[in-house]
């Protein structure tokens, strides 16, 4: 009970702050473009390279990796917040105040899929401005973006759990660390069948690498993975939500 | 010891103590940079196959990276030190001895040069071991690391000049990502002459990063290349030289303040 009231809260306060202080906001929508420029840029020769088979470009091809980090990366932009809410002991007395403290992990959630939205809605503007082919679909393209999204879901539940075990802004690295590891072990640059050695069988383990395989395959109009994608994405939600959880226990234990 | 040589040995000595106690300090500037080059010539292997790619080991066209962005974490780290003197009003107490302005920046420089040719050195024995082949045999190496001591001067110059404008470490910290652009948007993960995209390839042209690290990479990959050598030595020694004269300005107008 009184849940949705609980989130609707939290996530407009944290609302408020990301879109109200600049230092916070233009990192979190800077970055990705960034990355989208340096790798959509700094690497188009890459789709010569024999094997390399996406039919709608390389713009196109790391469009979808910039997405996904952008998600991931969204989520732990926002366990920065909860960090910092603890160290100012906001977060304290707002595990006094919360009727229902689940209600604050999930308004943390959902602030962050709201920043992720805007992000992603920027970066599909200069995409689409600088060329970008989209082969998929409407259904195809709207299962991209849900894939995304549940990415962030992912990001911030792990980046959340973190954030309520350790209560410090010292805790930066360790979300985001392994978040970037996870990433950049996917086939960032060329498909899969193309990383060779101990990149490939890392990617091979790695579930982002099913994510960013249909998330590919969706702009291309060509269904690779979904389900396992799909699968994949709500498995890493169900884990880091147990995650948060436990994290929202740990913080109310500490007091 | 003449009295300034004396200043600048003992504000060299404390800089290289200060950042070998802190391993947040120490170690990232050696590891992250590593690491994102494993990571980097892994992903990136497959593109040694287009015509034209100058090597065909990734990891060997990829080693001249760790050197410069090693270098831009020395920007960091002095300006960062140097801030939080300013903040702790140590530079103010400093000011008040007979200490000379221009040990200042001498040892505070000297302190981040001999943390830069220690960074090169490891960046070095890394690619040794594992499997990169100096073209430019033992005589490159040793010109790489006078490199990156050049490097390491100007950049660590440059980090003093803002410290010293600024007076705040989070200012300083905040320019990182500014730094990370001028590597990224250089030809750092592909020779120029292979960027298809034309304003790209127009910026990192105009990128001086694009310069400092075509100079490593040649010594790696092509043995001695006079051109890629003179392009990043001068435009080191251009670097070096501004940064020192604003440093020099940005140390008598701070100075001129407190």
């Amino acid at each position: 009970m009184r849940l949705l009231p609980v989130a609707e809260g939290v996530a407009w306060r944290v609302l408020k702050n990301v879109f109200s202080n600049p230092s916070i906001l233009v990192p979190s929508l800077a970055f990705p473009l960034f990355f989208f420029t340096a790798f959509a840029g700094g690497l188009s020769q890459v789709r010569k390279v024999p094997g390399f088979d996406f039919e709608p470009g390389y713009t196109a091809f790391q469009f979808c990796f910039v997405l996904v980090q952008a998600a991931a990366f969204g989520g732990v932009f926002t366990g920065f917040g909860i960090a910092r809410d603890f160290e100012s002991g906001f977060a304290r007395r707002l595990l006094l105040a919360a009727p229902n403290r689940t209600g604050i992990v999930l308004g943390y959630a959902l602030a962050a899929a709201v920043r992720w939205v805007v992000t992603a809605t920027i970066l599909t503007v200069v995409a689409l401005a600088v060329g970008m082919n989209v082969f998929g679909g409407p259904f195809d393209v709207f299962g991209l973006y849900l894939l995304a999204l549940l990415v962030n879901v992912a990001g911030i539940l792990w980046a959340s759990g973190v954030a309520m075990r350790l209560r410090t802004m010292q805790a930066g690295p360790v979300m985001q660390m392994p978040v970037f590891l996870t990433l950049f072990f996917a086939p960032v640059y060329v498909p899969l069948e193309l990383l060779s050695g101990w990149i490939e069988a890392l990617a091979t383990v790695n579930p982002l690498t099913y994510v960013l395989e249909a998330a590919r395959g969706m702009l291309a109009g060509e269904e690779v993975h979904v389900l396992l994608a799909f699968g994949a994405a709500l498995g890493l939600i169900a884990a880091f939500g147990f995650w948060a959880l436990r994290g929202l226990r740990s913080a109310e234990a500490a007091g | 010891m003449s009295a300034a040589a004396a200043q600048v040995g003992a504000l060299a000595s404390r800089s290289i103590t200060r950042t070998a106690r802190q391993p947040a300090s120490a170690i990232p500037p050696l590891l992250f940079p590593v690491a994102l080059m494993f990571v980097n010539a892994a992903g990136l292997d497959a593109s040694t196959r287009l015509p034209g790619f100058p090597t065909d080991s990734f990891l060997a066209f990829a080693l001249a990276v760790p050197f410069i962005q090693g270098a831009l974490f020395s920007t960091m780290n002095a300006g960062t030190d140097l801030a939080r003197d300013i903040q702790t009003g140590f530079l103010n107490r400093l000011s008040l001895t007979s200490m000379r302005g221009w040990a200042l920046i001498a040892g505070q420089v000297a302190g981040i040069v001999v943390l830069g040719v220690v960074q090169a050195i490891f960046y070095v024995v890394v690619g040794l071991v594992a499997g990169v082949d100096f073209a430019a045999g033992l005589p490159g190496i040793l010109l790489l690391l006078v490199f990156a001591a050049l490097v390491s001067l100007g950049f660590g110059a440059l980090g003093v000049f803002l410290a010293l404008r600024t007076g705040s470490g989070e200012a300083i910290q905040g320019l990182f990502p500014l730094l990370f652009v001028f590597l990224f948007l250089s030809s750092m993960n592909a020779p120029r002459h292979l960027m298809e995209i034309e304003w790209f390839h127009a910026v990192a042209t105009l990128n001086p990063v694009s310069y400092l690290i075509e100079a490593v990479r040649s010594l790696i990959i092509i043995g001695w290349d006079g051109q890629a050598l003179a392009l990043g030595f001068g435009l080191t020694l251009a670097i070096s030289a501004v940064s020192l004269a604003l440093a020099s300005w940005a140390l008598t107008e701070r100075l001129t303040r407190t």
